[in-house]
């Protein structure tokens, strides 16, 4: 058949057929206003789309960051008990513990804007001013050791020329080429050199949560 | 597909009928008090249809509940507990069951005042409340949502006795929602559009990139799950429904929508959700979940009571890339299987159950199951998943798990070599 007369009979059985999914659009819900956009539209990319102007130091976030931040994730970024830890760990992703931070992992400056903005301080979302949270970046990248300078000025035009030490630290998902787990008749009988026996037990380590409930 | 194990089963109907009945014969038996005597139920009336307008389980069944692991995280209202899968059956996780993941705890939120805005590469910018959104077209699926850090704990060994524990990130119901496509095309997509980023009504704000492929192909946007309203720790009153792939992707409380042409490479998809493997390189945007699979009974929440005998092992089998073609089931810990029997609907990227029938001897056991699904993925042995993926990826542990059933009938999670 060719593509015409496939077309053809598509069209007619979109007039026949009062199915909704034929129709353009259903006409349901509103246009958005600029200004609701604007409201919701918070979103950062490494690129810098949806930066919004505004410029802080690392000077003046080491003080936000004491004040809102430091109770939880340390004064040095080290993270009290377990709540995350946000500096160091360089060189450690090969290690048998390798400690993930912003200075080690994180591939973009954008992310740290992105997320503290969105989400920080814990409890208090959104409640940073864009001031406030272009100068707590900056205290970050400068506790990584990623900007040197702590009165250097981090705002939407200098943002860009951050690199993040781990930028080419990802790969894309290539399990279905790597990881050959794909096919073959999985074997059946004598699957094993010999008998099977027990090599390590959880009951050592013990941290099953005893049931209270 | 076997079938119930028919000569387990006729060997015994033999027995019982030469020896089994001479020991009925001889064997002085107690009467059974729960026969002979008089209950309270028996003779009392019970509750009237006004007692419980919205129903729960039986005061017998207050152990099945969802647990957490309170070492795990330093504060609850980011933490997770999970399903107790060794009490469940059939592939339905009850509303009530499904484990919760939260990083900023449960959103409360007035339907009424609940909005989903689509923006960004789009011809016309649209805002829907749930009533807009329950004129749609709707459909009703049946997925498994399976964390991506399921069994995360696992990695380095053996730690925790319990498959509510080891395995219990996972739950599957069935959804009742618009599709996505609806909705983008009632916004209409530019051309240049290639990714989609959902994002979170509540204080975390959740985000992630799905690419728009994926969005237009089979994601939902669900206001019901298992026949009422989502539940409020799984997104009340929507959420996206993103089949097969990582559940951190299926954001709750979903209020916005964005398109765009590249992804956002968002926290959530940068430091948390990349497997880092050995080398010191991480894969990211491993989106679909591997084939996998558990028994759920015995384990070490569900020891074997009652002496060797016929017994029944349950479990359930998924995978991320469809259905699932086969389950294998180890006594002796991987040297030794057999094709255990599928039960119920077999619905893609949903959970199956499996059981495999047999009698028990009474002696120690290591018992082993192992998935294929349909595009031919195997479930590898834990050895086989750590050559490749190494220990420290938190993500994507779907190696092969063993528990050891000692002759008492009690059960350990273990390795095995
Ligand atoms: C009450 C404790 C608390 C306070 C105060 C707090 N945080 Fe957090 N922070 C958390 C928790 C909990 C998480 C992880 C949340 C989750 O599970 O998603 C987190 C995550 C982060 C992360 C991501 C870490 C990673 O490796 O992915 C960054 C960055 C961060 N916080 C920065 C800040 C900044 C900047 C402030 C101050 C403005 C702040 N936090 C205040 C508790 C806190």
């Amino acid at each position: 058949m060719s593509k015409s007369v496939d077309t053809v009979i598509l069209v007619a059985a979109g007039l026949l057929c009062a199915v909704p999914a034929m129709a353009d659009t259903f006409g349901l819900g509103r246009p958005a206003t600029q200004a609701e956009i604007v409201a919701w539209d918070i979103d950062v990319r490494p690129d810098g789309e949806g930066l919004p102007e505004g410029q802080g130091t690392a000077v003046e976030g080491e003080e936000i960051y004491a004040e809102q931040c430091a109770a939880c994730h340390g004064d040095f970024g080290e993270g009290i008990d377990r709540w995350p830890v946000l500096v160091g760990g360089v060189d450690t992703l090969e290690n048998d513990r390798p400690v993930k931070t912003i200075g080690s992992y994180w591939p973009y400056a954008s992310t740290i804007w992105d997320y503290v903005h969105r989400a920080m301080p814990f409890g208090e979302a959104q409640s940073l001013e864009d001031d406030e949270v272009y100068a707590i970046t900056a205290y970050l990248l400068y506790m990584n050791d990623i900007i040197e300078d702590d009165e250097a000025v981090l705002s939407h035009e200098t943002f860009g020329d951050i690199v993040m030490p781990n930028a080419d630290g990802f790969i894309p998902d290539n399990r279905a080429t790597v990881d050959e787990m794909v096919g073959g008749a999985p074997c059946m009988k004598d699957c094993t050199a010999g008998p099977v026996s027990v090599t390590m037990r959880a009951r050592v380590l013990d941290v099953t949560p005893e049931d209270e409930n | 597909m076997a079938s119930p194990d028919k000569t387990a089963l006729s060997r015994r109907a033999l027995l019982s009928g030469a020896a089994g009945s001479a020991a009925l014969a001889t064997v002085a038996r107690a009467d059974d008090p729960a026969i002979t005597g008089m209950q309270e139920w028996n003779q009392y009336l019970g509750d009237g249809v006004d007692a419980a307008p919205y129903g729960v389980p039986s005061e017998f069944e207050a152990d099945v509940v969802r647990r957490d692991v309170p070492w795990l995280t330093a504060d609850p209202v980011s933490s997770v507990n999970f399903t107790p899968l060794h009490k469940l059956e059939g592939i339905i996780t009850p509303n009530g069951l499904c484990f919760e993941r939260h990083h900023a705890g449960v959103a409360l939120i007035d339907p009424a005042e609940h909005r989903l805005m689509i923006n960004g590469l789009v011809d016309r910018p649209l805002v829907f409340t749930m009533e807009d959104i329950k004129r749609f077209p709707r459909e009703n699926k049946v997925y498994f949502l399976e964390c991506a850090a399921n069994t995360g704990m696992e990695w380095r060994g053996a730690q925790l006795n319990g498959c509510q524990f080891t395995h219990g990130m996972v739950h599957c119901v069935m959804y009742t929602g618009v599709p996505l496509r609806y909705l983008l095309e009632e916004a209409g997509v530019k051309t240049n559009a290639k990714w989609i980023m959902p994002e979170g009504a509540d204080a975390s704000a959740m985000t992630r990139s799905i690419p728009l492929e994926k969005a237009l192909d089979d994601c939902l946007v669900a206001f019901a799950m298992n026949g009422e309203a989502l539940r409020p720790e799984q997104g009340y009153p929507l959420r996206i429904v993103v089949p097969g792939w990582e559940g951190n992707m299926w954001v709750k409380w979903l209020r916005r929508i964005e398109v765009g042409d590249e992804p956002w490479h968002h926290r959530e998809e940068t430091s948390k959700y990349t497997d880092l493997l050995e080398g010191g390189k991480a894969r990211r945007f491993t989106w679909e979940m591997d084939v996998k699979s558990v028994i759920t009974s015995p384990s070490p929440q569900a020891p074997i009571t009652h002496g060797k005998g016929h017994t029944v092992i349950s479990g359930l089998a998924w995978s991320g890339r469809g259905t699932i073609d086969r389950v294998d089931v180890s006594l002796d810990g991987g040297r030794n299987w057999q094709t255990a029997r599928i039960d119920g609907p077999s619905h893609d990227k949903a959970l199956h159950r499996f059981y495999h029938e047999f009698d028990w001897d009474g002696s120690p056991l290591l018992l082993q199951s192992r998935a294929v699904d349909s595009e031919g993925w195997v479930q590898p042995t834990k050895d086989a998943l750590r050559a490749v993926r190494g220990t420290e990826s938190i993500y994507h542990n779907n190696s092969i798990q063993t528990w050891h059933v000692r002759d008492g009938g009690e059960v350990e999670n273990v390795e095995v070599g």
